[in-house]
């Protein structure tokens, strides 16, 4: 495979379709990761819904709820419904405690979260990339080690925590607490954003110590590079030599992991939404959860998880394309 | 009387020092910071084991003349809405955070010794299907997972022991895999297979002893975030009983209504999980940088394959050496 060298187009071409080809199982296998996770122990939903409906009937028996729920068939005939329905009429289901379709209502619920990973994505990058170049550029200086070690405390530093911490003091000093209400962007932008900003720079901040660490080391990656020594002696001043060429260079692997950071944004949002009453999709989840709406669970996880498998592949081809040094072999 | 003997005095035979006291010299002469983070979580452990010793008061008495007292001779770190000692319920804390992470780590070892250790090993069609496994698993937002494994299988000890430890071994196993691939690929490991080592010494003599190392690094950088999940799960009501003195649960909802009152209560388990996983990230990233600096950078994007190199280097000076003893020892006799 060596003399295959990975510039010309071809190789990443094969390595594209090859990458594609390899979701299939995975998706497979994710499906019914999603599916079973849940569904391991019926029981509980039944007694529940009974429960639920003991109120406007009285003589109701077991099966009549499990034919209802479609939960009296084998399990594997469940999943092939459920699958089909994704693939055929594109539907998640509908929930076992509402009358409402599991897709429509994570439509309405997507945005709240997408806003606020997009807003903690901005954040986190705002913190970590200066600092990390200055890290890397005054490297063993007190604040390089002032910044590496903020950002292991950064990472040590649980979010819930700090979100507690966030909420008690400034109601304590101030008598402050966060606005509640939910205002959409298009109604009242500045307080749209302003009612993401406090959960954003909690996640952000939370996110930034991993990237600016990454930041870091690419930049002392580059700046070791040999392009490096010859504009240094070619006499350009420091400020060209780290904006023109180390930044840029260094600059292409960070934003790449950006979106294999997804997944920690996706498990703080549902600990973020609970704690500031966001109607997000975490916080739909763990709603459901603790009713066991199975759909609703299964359809929240489905989302985020294939949002996770499309943004891995999607960082592996950019890098194919951006990083001609990626070995494709394997 | 006595006879002289015979064979020479252990002495002249080249000292074999021991890795385990080689890697702690160096830690403490290269990496000071994370040798003595390593100091803390030691203490902290040896609080863990002796709490029943250290804590002035059980973790559940309840003393409601006392509650929410600040910091007092008898109660030194004050008490909680019920009067239950905070000391006590943090140096219990401390025993069920450092438990459920080196159970759940060590068994999240032998997960991934078993998934990517395996798999990488005997490689072929086996090793495909099981990678696919490990792809799904990753895709699937971690806490995410976790809570909906939880809520199915009910909370508990040995409940979240068990999934904390399955699911970051699936995750681990990535690694491992790649560790054991990169052995493989090593002359010395074809030059044992050409001349018809079986399956199972060249598993014991040559990848087991190379993939050491490794397994320090993923163990040191695991706990912590076994820890942390064990706290973010109970915070939300998935993880451990309420009745269990778990620091995240000490943060969650019982306690939120008296926080604004007495902010200690929000402060202090916070601060422990802060420190805990701190020095264990540190000692944890000073191992990694002794070990395998091919693991620096972890996040996935490092471009480069790299070699074992200093592994290889180290094998290679012990493999010499005690060559050199065994020559020796054939000379004397």
């Amino acid at each position: 495979m060596q003399h295959l060298r990975c510039f010309i187009p071809d190789a990443v071409q094969a390595y594209v379709i090859r990458r594609i080809l390899l979701l299939i199982p995975t998706s497979i296998i994710l499906t019914m990761l999603v599916f079973l996770s849940v569904r391991l122990i019926p029981g509980d939903v039944v007694d529940a819904t009974m429960a639920q409906l003991e109120f406007d009937v009285q003589d109701i028996d077991r099966e009549q709820v499990e034919r209802m729920l479609g939960l009296d068939k084998p399990i594997y005939v469940q999943y092939l419904n459920w699958v089909g329905g994704i693939v055929l009429e594109g539907t998640l289901g509908d929930s076992f405690m509402g009358a409402f379709k599991v897709e429509e209502r994570i439509a309405g619920r997507f945005r709240v979260t997408l806003e606020l990973g997009l807003i903690s994505i901005f954040i986190a990058l705002i913190i970590a990339i200066p600092v990390g170049i200055y890290s890397a550029v005054r490297q063993d200086t007190a604040g390089d080690y002032a910044g590496r070690t903020l950002a292991v405390l950064g990472l040590a530093t649980p979010n819930f925590w700090l979100a507690t911490i966030v909420l008690i003091y400034p109601a304590i000093w101030w008598a402050w607490a966060p606005p509640t209400d939910l205002v959409y962007f298009l109604d009242n932008p500045l307080k749209n954003i302003w009612l993401y900003t406090i959960p954003g720079l909690i996640l952000g901040t939370a996110m930034s110590a991993g990237t600016m660490r990454i930041m870091r080391t690419m930049m002392l990656e580059v700046l070791r590079q040999d392009y490096i020594r010859t504009a240094w002696s070619k006499g350009l001043r420091e400020r060209m030599i780290i904006l023109r060429h180390v930044i840029r260079n260094a600059l292409i692997p960070v934003v790449t992991v950006i979106g294999l950071q997804v997944p920690i944004i996706i498990g703080g949002s549902v600990i973020i939404e609970n704690l500031f009453a966001l109607p997000g999709l975490g916080r739909l989840a763990v709603n459901a959860l603790i009713d066991r709406d199975y759909p609703v669970v299964s359809g929240v996880n489905l989302i985020f998880s294939s949002l996770v498998l499309g943004l891995n592949l999607a960082v592996d081809i950019l890098y194919a394309f951006l990083d001609p040094r990626v070995q494709h072999g394997r | 009387m006595a006879t002289v003997p015979a064979t020479p005095r252990p002495t002249e035979v080249p000292v074999k020092r021991s890795f385990a006291r080689d890697l702690l010299v160096r830690l403490f002469r290269e990496r000071p910071l994370g040798a003595w983070s390593g100091v803390v979580v030691l203490v902290l452990g040896v609080v863990a084991v002796f709490a029943d010793v250290l804590a002035p008061f059980p973790f559940s008495e309840i003393h409601l003349i006392d509650r929410l007292s600040g910091s007092t001779t008898t109660y030194l770190l004050g008490t909680d809405q019920l009067g239950r000692d905070m000391l006590s319920r943090l140096i219990y804390g401390a025993r069920l955070s450092l438990g459920v992470g080196i159970a759940a780590t060590s068994m999240s070892l032998v997960v991934s010794l078993l998934i990517g250790g395996v798999g990488g090993f005997v490689g072929g069609k086996l090793d495909i299907v099981v990678q696919r496994f490990v792809d799904a698993w990753l895709s699937f937002p971690g806490l995410l997972l976790l809570i909906t494994i939880l809520s199915t299988f009910g909370r508990g000890v040995l409940q979240i022991i068990i999934i904390l430890g399955i699911s970051a071994g699936i995750g681990n196993a990535r690694v491992v895999r790649s560790a054991v691939i990169a052995i493989k690929a090593n002359p010395y490991f074809e030059a044992a297979r050409s001349i018809g080592s079986r399956q199972s010494r060249t598993l014991l003599r040559h990848v087991w002893p190379n993939i050491t190392a490794p397994i320090i690094v993923i163990f040191s950088i695991t706990i912590g975030g076994v820890i942390i999940s064990e706290a973010s799960l109970s915070f939300l009501g998935f993880g451990l009983p309420e009745e269990v003195p778990s620091w995240g649960a000490m943060l969650s909802k019982e306690g939120r209504k008296y926080m604004e009152v007495s902010p200690r209560l929000a402060m202090l388990p916070g601060l422990a999980l802060t420190l805990v996983v701190y020095c264990l990230n540190m000692l944890g990233d000073a191992l990694r940088d002794l070990l395998d600096p091919r693991l620096r950078g972890a996040g996935g994007a490092s471009s480069g394959g790299g070699s074992y190199g200093r592994l290889a280097a180290r094998d290679a000076t012990r493999a010499l050496q005690r060559a050199e003893q065994r020559m020796q020892r054939r000379r004397n006799s």
